[in-house]
């Protein structure tokens, strides 16, 4: 069998390598994927091009600043990414700071677990996959919702949507949150 | 902290994840995530939807001189942003409301005490303090409540809330939650509108305690 980590997703050798080693030529691969997506993110949200341009600088900066705080056995690089946009967007936009859960960063030791890598990646392509398979009206619900326009009341009346897949996700990020629990304890 | 059986309700979840969310219920989301396994590993989902969703978006060219900043930017020095640790009973959020400082308590009467931790219009955070066996005055809410335990418990209509738990009531629930023996309970909750109260304080004297 190959070595598994040479099947890991660009994205995340490219975060691995500016988290573990601060390799700025993997950083700027990171920015050439991220912020041209990043800007017609949050372009999408009705930020002028000028201020998401703001946005997308600080985003990226975040990601080479707070890269430590990367866990790939959690979260693929596109996650981690999204929440620190909506973070700096929400920060912007009402001009008071967002309040986030305590950190709960994995410093148990213990070495890379790349099958775990790998399935949080594939559970990112089958979302990916169910995003596609969605009809146009109700992919731009979706799109809506994780662009933070509907309140939680209208997100509760959507039907059809993969929240299946979501869950298998909730699994699988459970099943490492215990896993970890399960190493912190005396 | 695997004991927590009420939780965050998912769209509530996926709500905050998204920062579609009011300030106040965000901060009650984020303190119990911050105590639940469970929800975190349901907020982190919503993230991966989220990520999902910025992958397949079209791109928009990003301008050199934004490229060039943020790479000359790398080697800056720069100030991390303050972390709020737990303090006792106190998840991060909530200790950063409190600004590293104990509560102060202000009494309503019959050994519940309040606590404001922040007021705007759009809504109220505060904390609250119930000895056991007593009952916080029969209320009902405009628009939503969120009661997350700290310490203690209570039980109402629809069961009973330890430590970690969150209770999500709306205008529809006419509920009196009681401390269960035991421990004080002290809880954080939320609401987006003031909260009615039946018994204890008259409706008058609202605005004079704030409630």
């Amino acid at each position: 069998m190959s070595d598994p980590r040479t099947e890991l997703s660009q994205q995340t050798e490219w975060m691995l390598a500016v988290r573990d080693r601060r390799d700025r030529q993997a950083f700027a691969c990171l920015f050439d994927h991220f912020a041209p997506r990043l800007k017609g993110f949050v372009m999408r949200s009705g930020s002028s091009s000028h201020q998401a341009e703001e946005i997308v600088q600080d985003v990226m900066l975040a990601v080479w600043r707070k890269a430590a705080s990367y866990d790939p056995h959690r979260a693929p690089v596109s996650a981690w990414i999204y929440q620190i946009a909506r973070n700096r967007q929400i920060d912007l936009v009402r001009r008071e700071k967002r309040p986030l859960p305590e950190e709960w960063i994995d410093d148990t030791g213990s070495e890379p677990d790349a099958s775990q890598i790998l399935a949080v990646e594939q559970e990112a392509g089958h979302l990916k996959a169910a995003l596609a398979r969605l009809k146009p009206d109700q992919r731009e619900m979706i799109e809506k919702a994780y662009l933070g326009e509907l309140t939680h009341h209208e997100i509760s009346t959507m039907t059809g949507l993969p929240l299946g897949t979501v869950k298998s996700r909730i699994r699988l990020g459970l099943e490492r949150l215990r896993h970890e629990l399960k190493a912190l304890e005396p | 902290m695997s004991s927590i059986t009420h939780h965050v309700p998912d769209a509530m979840l996926a709500a905050y994840a998204a920062g579609a969310l009011p300030q106040a219920f965000s901060t009650v989301v984020a303190t119990h995530v911050s105590l639940c396994p469970e929800c975190r590993a349901g907020m982190e989902a919503h993230h991966g939807a989220g990520g999902a969703l910025l992958e397949d978006t079209p791109e928009a060219t990003v301008t050199q001189g934004t490229r060039d900043a943020v790479l000359a930017l790398l080697d800056m020095p720069f100030v991390p942003e303050p972390v709020y640790e737990r303090r006792g009973i106190y998840p991060g959020p909530v200790a950063e409301l409190l600004k590293g400082q104990p509560p102060q308590w202000k009494t309503l009467g019959m050994g519940v005490r309040q606590s404001i931790l922040s007021e705007t219009r759009d809504g109220s955070v505060r904390l609250l303090s119930i000895p056991p066996g007593q009952a916080v005055p029969d209320h009902g809410h405009n628009g939503i409540e969120m009661t997350l335990v700290l310490q203690g418990s209570f039980t109402d209509e629809t069961g009973r809330f330890a430590a970690g738990d969150l209770e999500v009531a709306d205008e529809t629930l006419e509920h009196t939650p009681v401390a269960d023996a035991g421990e004080t309970c002290i809880c954080l909750a939320a609401t987006d509108a003031p909260l009615r109260f039946r018994a204890l304080v008259p409706r008058l004297l609202q605005p004079i305690f704030r409630i």
